[in-house]
């Protein structure tokens, strides 16, 4: 398949098709932020996450429209706010739905699988119901669409560079609340002995509810990030979560670093296969590769090493 | 404790009153078409029956049923098309004697893995050990390497999504999205008239039976035990000198085994096989009938199959908006309020008005104590 490209032109495409797949790395480095939190940290599975991902996109859709009709002069930083709402809609959606029902199903780790597989299927319907079935599309400011022209051969589109900035800073900002603050000692205490962290004065449920909804609202922003790449249906969160949970799974579930590092190699691999075969099997390959390496070394790339 | 009879009493009145409904009530009260729906539902059936032996007693939750039901009426399916393209059959296309969808993406020859499905005996053998052998591979890689609980899960489920995107993809070879239709003939007798109908239903009902003796004869040896066990205390049976792994490959395989005859029964009833029987959606949601009619109840298992179906075709015909709530609000309720199902409901409110019927009327203590372990009668 690399037959018909000289050396040159081949480190153009992988440059090219890298700096595409960055908005898909940050779509997937987002969610499964989230996604790392809740399972690695917690040991819920959430099958819906990719609704609270398109919650999300949701809201920035809905935010665009209001600003379009109403305030048509600050349009081009909508996306700010949009984001910001974003991550409130699906952190205080994600607070209600730990209070109802995750919080009792910890200690039963495949019945919160099934749990939120109804929730996934009852939120879809319900966008079905609010938002039509149709799939609708975010229109992007001004500035946010072109590219960069780099050399003469490769080309930057605007969006991606801006999504993977906004990523960076998250990342940094959720890594920085995880091992520097209070909270996030605390909520690292809670996760290593219940007990004896709530026997010291921290109140375990309060620790969970807000993990839960920072790892939801996280998913929101990847919403946003989201609507840049694709149009958003109700359904469109399922397609992205069995990924996602290969990225938590493949990068070691209780590592953060090793979720980006997964992310990034998945959506890079996979953004390079698509310019040499179809769409879909780049994804089968992608996956096979990931599935099969899981099958090597099953604890992920970057895993703790604990005695259990 | 080993139980000398194969059914204990509320099992052998589980087992005479699905017999009754199946072979007598069910063929006698309903339409063909209505039997045939029936049929559909009860291949659904098959797959909650192998789920009860690998989640419910083995403690495996996979989420890839799909593909072992995919995989098996897939390899039916290629038989039956196989047939319904004969060369007077579609004479029209450029290449004569190849399924359609093949001859529509400009594949020319029958490719080679399609070949030995011209073969009835080479088809049969198939539905059992393509399946059969796929879940021993990756039944092998995981549990040897002792992955399970939540990564089984998601690793089975990361197969659906694969094998899905496969099916779809390679268009010329599987049929694509709309996956192998208009299948005409088995051997050269018309699987679509009304009366094949009811013989295949009754062919199923039968198939359904052999299984469910399979199970419950599993469930009752020493086997069943050690499965039981193992969920429980794994390391324990490990240390006893059992191999964990080992068993865990045959409970997922056996449930695998399980599927693909459903699935074969699936293409032969329906006359169809596409992907979206594939996936992740129906595999989940063939977890759910397991979970609904009760994960340790092999007769429960086969009711929630079918009640969960009916009510998705009757609820999806009047109220289309409604059946994904009702669905969703299934999945939460059968988690928080009745883990074990219809079979938990039926052991803890109508089984001891009944025990209580009985034992007033004729006290004979200690019959139902050969209950085997986790001590939820079937249905």
């Amino acid at each position: 398949m690399f037959g018909d490209y000289s050396i040159g032109d081949l480190g153009s495409i992988f440059v090219m098709q890298g700096f595409a797949g960055l908005i898909l790395f940050s779509v997937y480095v987002l969610m499964a932020l989230g996604l790392a939190i809740i399972f690695g940290q917690m040991g819920v599975i959430n099958m819906a996450h990719g609704e609270f991902m398109i919650l999300g996109a949701y809201v920035t859709w809905m935010t665009s429209n209001v600003f379009q009709s109403y305030l048509p002069g600050l349009f081009s930083g909508y996306f700010f706010l949009a984001m910001i709402l974003a991550f409130v809609a699906s952190g205080a959606l994600g607070m209600l739905v730990e209070w109802v029902l995750i919080r009792h199903l910890y200690k039963r780790p495949l019945d919160t699988l099934l749990a939120t597989w109804g929730l996934s299927l009852m939120l879809q319907q319900a966008y079905r119901s609010v938002f039509g079935a149709r799939e609708v599309g975010v229109e992007l400011p001004q500035w946010m669409l072109g590219s960069l022209h780099v050399t003469d051969s490769i080309e930057v589109p605007i969006n991606g560079v801006f999504v993977m900035c906004l990523t960076v800073l998250i990342t940094l900002s959720v890594a920085y609340v995880m091992y520097m603050s209070r909270w996030g000692r605390q909520v690292r205490a809670v996760v290593q002995n219940r007990i004896m962290a709530g026997a010291v004065g921290i109140n375990t449920e309060k620790v969970d509810r807000y993990t839960f909804g920072l790892g939801c609202g996280i998913a929101g922003i990847a919403g946003s990030a989201f609507t840049m790449i694709g149009s958003t249906g109700p359904t469109s969160g399922q397609l992205y979560i069995v990924d996602t949970f290969l990225v938590v799974v493949f990068g070691g579930a209780a590592s953060l670093l090793g979720t980006i590092a997964s992310a990034f190699s998945i959506s890079q691999t996979q953004s390079t296969l698509e310019f040499f075969m179809s769409g879909s099997m780049a994804k089968v390959l992608t996956l096979l590769a990931v599935v099969g390496i899981l099958m090597l070394r099953p604890q992920g790339l970057f895993a703790l090493k604990v005695r259990k | 404790m080993i139980n000398s009879r194969f059914f204990n009493r509320s099992e052998l009145i589980g087992f005479i009153v699905l017999a009754a409904v199946l072979f007598v009530i069910l063929p006698l009260s309903l339409d063909v078409f209505r039997l045939n729906l029936v049929a559909k539902y009860l291949t659904y059936a098959f797959v909650a029956l192998g789920l009860v032996l690998c989640w419910g007693y083995g403690g495996i939750l996979s989420l890839g049923q799909g593909v072992f039901f995919g995989l098996g009426g897939y390899c039916m399916a290629m038989f039956l098309k196989l047939e319904a393209s004969s060369v007077e059959n579609t004479k029209i296309q450029s290449t004569p004697g190849i399924p359609d969808f093949m001859d529509w993406n400009q594949i020319t020859s029958l490719p080679l893995f399609w070949q030995p499905f011209h073969s009835l005996t080479f088809t049969i053998l198939a539905i059992i050990l393509v399946p059969g052998l796929f879940a021993l591979i990756i039944g092998t890689a995981m549990f040897k390497r002792r992955v399970g609980g939540t990564y089984f899960a998601i690793i089975t489920q990361a197969v659906a999504a694969i094998l899905t995107i496969l099916i779809v993809g390679q268009q010329g070879y599987t049929g694509g999205i709309n996956g192998m239709t208009d299948l005409r003939t088995l051997k050269g007798w018309d699987i679509r008239p009304d009366h094949a109908k009811v013989i295949l239903y009754f062919v199923e009902v039968v198939l359904l039976f052999a299984c469910i003796g399979i199970a419950q004869f599993i469930r009752l040896t020493k086997l069943g035990r050690i499965l039981v066990a193992m969920r429980e205390q794994e390391d324990r049976v490990r240390f006893s000198g059992y191999s964990v792994a080992n068993f865990k490959i045959f409970a997922f395989c056996m449930a695998a085994v399980f599927a693909a005859i459903g699935g074969a029964m699936f293409a032969l009833n329906v006359g169809f096989m596409s992907p979206s029987f594939v996936g992740i959606v129906p595999s989940i949601e063939m977890v759910i009938y397991t979970a609904v009619g009760g994960r340790m109840s092999i007769f429960g298992a086969i009711w929630g199959a079918i009640l969960v179906n009916f009510a998705k075709t009757s609820l999806s015909e009047s109220f289309p908006q409604l059946w994904l709530f009702g669905l969703g609000a299934l999945f939460i309720a059968v988690v928080l309020a009745f883990p074990n199902g219809l079979s938990g409901l039926w052991a803890d409110y109508v089984q001891p008005r009944i025990d209580r019927l009985f034992a007033s009327r004729k006290r004979k203590p200690g019959w139902n104590d050969n209950s085997v372990a986790d001590g939820a009668p079937a249905e």
